[in-house]
């Protein structure tokens, strides 16, 4: 069993001492110290000590699943705007279909929005694809921005948070790793349910017990919670 | 020489002792990241926004993201308003803020990009330039950038031949009669405390301004402790 | 500085979301109903070195405004009366679409509106701020700096004003020295209290009237119109208006504007004046 220990940590700040650590993400060593080098939630597996954000902007990874908007078209492909430091490109060779250079409009056009995976990350921008599965354009619904370190908590542990959510309101929720999340269902009124929901989880996102008090934000409103058991 | 006429302080408080401090993270909920710091009746408060794309392109640096920092005053912090927009005073601040912030955060993973930080004071009792300072490293952390340490501020003074940390206005500007008043700003990182910025304008013998440093290196521990404080609070309110 | 401005970036589907939902169900995609105001809050004692300066908040728009009063000489051809100046800065700390440097137009619209209003409506009593005819009279100072905009900016900002100036302490006069020793604990700058307006912004979203909009409803609305009313025997009377936007207003719509303005009007006049002058 991996055993955790949480805690918030600031820049500077002795997370462990001892040369048998290794420090990972956001953490350093100096000397016989693993060092905080972010602000964030300190994570001691084994021997294994990394520093996760819990604030702050979203900087894309290889891998990650976003979603985003055009804003520009050019020869070759589409800028697509995700809330990040730069635009990022989707190049025309990496959508699921032959799209001819002078339809590209038809295809995508500007202000429509997608979900796509980050291909590559360099210093002049970011490279994506939506050759795979699950990738490709959103249409109706809404979105909104809760931030990228409020992620994992909307998700929940196996997607457990998601499923809640479609149990009590029937909406799909969609969370893309930069923070934005596509809420999509039949009924409007469902839909601004499904939102408050996702904003009450971004709001508490460091809290114990979060589960609990979802599935009491859900029948507060209303809303039956489904059987399915939600994890943290 | 003549005798030493500051043996107590305007306000009562010792001579090594920091006015009563209140730090916040999150304050500005559009921002990537924010703070407010208060000592006294000084109140600052920091933004940070960014990495972004630096325009103009020509500005730009492959190397690393450029760290922008934009101090000024509200028109209403100070009894004499204040015109908005910058002055040489502020612009001064700024550059020497941005040098002190800059030994700490690491910005090499951003390449062509910019974070900028706004520092501004809504209600000035001098030590305006170090509480925007404590503001900023406490937003620049809020904000998740990479930082190897946190750093913190403090004015230290010389009133007439008294060593004293954090003036107040009366100290900083109101003083005048002995050796009159000696202004210092510190700032130190929090880890390896060395100095990252280092102001003075008065007079001072060598060994006092040693005991100054150790001075300034005792107050920014307490300084330190409300920052971290604040920041281990953040995100569990609003 | 050169700088381009970072676009608010809007995409259709959540235009589409927002419109429809007003249109369909009159709500809004915070739970709102269209003529809605977002919870109002105001502090007070934001700095001691000025005459006022106070917070005020709708939901998360927040500004703060500040007034001073310094020694001036009176215009020619008002000789005794005091003058008045009112500056908005849309700091780019509040939004990532504010620009460092020299005000831009927003900012300079916001400013001009709000100093409009209060000028003409004769909220500051300027005569009783003359020291000495011809020579020496108070200017004051209105303030507004934004903090943080999740949209009606023009509103947060109208209110802070009125309600900074409500608060506003008299200066101390010096004669001997010609120069003001702080302020009076007690005294406030005079005002002629029957004259306060109000004003709010509506925009049109959709097919509908929406008041306080978000960020996103005051991007896609089509046209705002801001009106100001002062009380009129207990009944609104209009004292300003600006239109702002390129689309145009029909009758229908007008109608509509009038009566929720009215209605929001005697629902909020009492409150606002409460903070003013209480």
């Amino acid at each position: 069993m991996v055993k955790e220990k949480r805690n918030i940590v600031t820049p500077g700040e002795t997370i462990v001492s001892g040369n048998e650590f290794l420090p990972g993400d956001g953490a350093y060593r100096d000397g016989e110290d693993i060092v905080a080098g972010q602000y964030g939630i300190a994570i001691v597996a084994e021997k294994h000590v990394r520093v996760v954000p819990v604030s702050g902007a979203y900087y894309p990874k290889r891998g990650n699943s976003i979603i985003g908007t055009i804003v520009d078209i050019t020869f070759n492909g589409w800028l697509i705007d995700f809330g990040g430091a730069q635009n990022a490109f989707l190049p025309v060779s990496e959508v699921p279909m032959y799209v001819n250079k002078n339809e590209m409009r038809e295809f995508l056009d500007f202000g429509e929005s997608v979900i796509v995976k980050v291909w590559d990350v360099k210093s002049r921008g970011v490279d994506l694809s939506m050759k795979m599965r699950g990738f490709g354009k959103i249409e109706g619904g809404m979105i909104i921005s809760v931030g990228p370190n409020k992620v994992p908590r909307i998700i929940g542990k196996e997607g457990s948070m998601v499923k809640l959510i479609k149990g009590a309101t029937g909406c799909d929720v969609t969370v893309g790793q930069n923070g934005k999340v596509w809420i999509s269902g039949k009924d409007a009124n469902m839909e601004v349910a499904t939102k408050k929901i996702v904003e009450f989880i971004a709001d508490n996102a460091v809290t114990m017990g979060l589960t609990g008090m979802v599935e009491k934000f859900i029948k507060d409103m209303g809303l039956k919670v489904a059987a399915t058991e939600a994890k943290e | 020489m003549a005798k030493n006429i500051y043996t107590k302080r305007d306000d009562g408080r010792k001579m090594t002792e920091v006015r009563p401090m209140t730090a916040k993270v999150g304050i500005v909920p559009s921002a990537d990241g924010s703070a407010s710091f208060e000592t006294g009746k000084t109140k600052a408060i920091a933004v940070v926004r960014g990495p972004r794309t630096l325009h103009p392109q020509h500005m730009q640096n492959a190397k690393t993201g450029i760290l922008r920092v934009n101090y000024g005053m509200m028109p209403f912090s100070v009894e004499d308003r204040i015109r908005p927009g910058p002055n040489r005073r502020s612009e001064e601040i700024s550059k020497v803020t941005e040098w002190a912030l800059n030994s700490v955060v690491d910005l090499t993973g951003f390449p062509n990009t910019v974070v900028d930080v706004f520092i501004q004071i809504p209600q000035a009792d001098a030590g305006t330039r170090v509480a925007g300072i404590n503001a900023a490293a406490m937003a620049l952390a809020h904000a998740g950038l990479p930082m190897k340490q946190m750093v913190s501020a403090i004015g230290v003074g010389k009133i007439d031949q008294t060593l004293v940390v954090d003036l107040d206005k009366f100290e900083d500007s109101e003083f005048h009669d002995g050796e009159g008043s000696t202004d210092i700003p510190i700032v130190l990182t929090s880890r390896t405390k060395e100095i990252a910025l280092l102001q003075l304008d008065g007079k001072i013998s060598v060994d006092e301004f040693k005991e100054v440093i150790e001075m300034g290196k005792v107050a920014c521990d307490d300084i330190l402790k409300v920052q971290m404080e604040a920041l281990k609070n953040g995100g569990k309110d609003e | 500085m050169e700088g381009k401005m970072s676009k608010f970036i809007m995409p259709n589907l959540q235009k589409e979301a927002i419109e429809n939902l007003l249109n369909k169900e009159g709500k809004r995609l915070d739970g709102r109903n269209a003529d809605e105001y977002r919870e109002l809050f105001v502090e007070d004692g934001i700095s001691k070195n000025s005459a006022s300066a106070i917070r005020v908040r709708f939901g998360k728009t927040e500004v703060l405004a500040g007034v001073h009063l310094a020694l001036a000489t009176p215009y020619p051809d008002s000789p005794d009366q005091g003058t008045f100046m009112t500056s908005a800065e849309m700091h780019p700390m509040a939004s990532q679409q504010f620009d460092i440097g020299r005000p831009g137009i927003n900012a300079i619209e916001l400013a001009r509106v709000i100093d409009r209003g209060i000028r003409e409506s004769g909220f500051i009593d300027m005569k009783k701020l003359c020291i000495k005819e011809g020579e020496k009279v108070y200017q004051v100072f209105v303030d507004i700096v934004a903090i943080n905009d999740d949209g009606n900016l023009l509103d947060v900002a109208g209110l802070a004003a009125i309600i900074a100036l409500g608060k506003a302490r008299m200066p101390i006069y010096n004669e001997k020295e010609d120069k003001i020793d702080g302020y009076s604990e007690t005294e406030r700058i005079p005002l002629e209290k029957d004259v306060l307006s109000y004003s709010m912004t509506l925009h049109k979203v959709g097919d509908k009237i929406v008041a306080d909009v978000s960020k996103e409803e005051e991007e896609i609305s089509k046209f705002r119109l801001t009106i100001a009313m002062g009380d009129n025997a207990g009944k609104p009377r209009i004292t300003a208006m600006q239109k702002g936007k390129a689309g145009t207003i029909n009758t229908e719509d007008m109608e509509t504007i009038l009566k929720l303005a009215e209605s929001k009007w005697t629902e909020m006049f009492p409150k606002v004046k409460e903070h003013v002058f209480g």
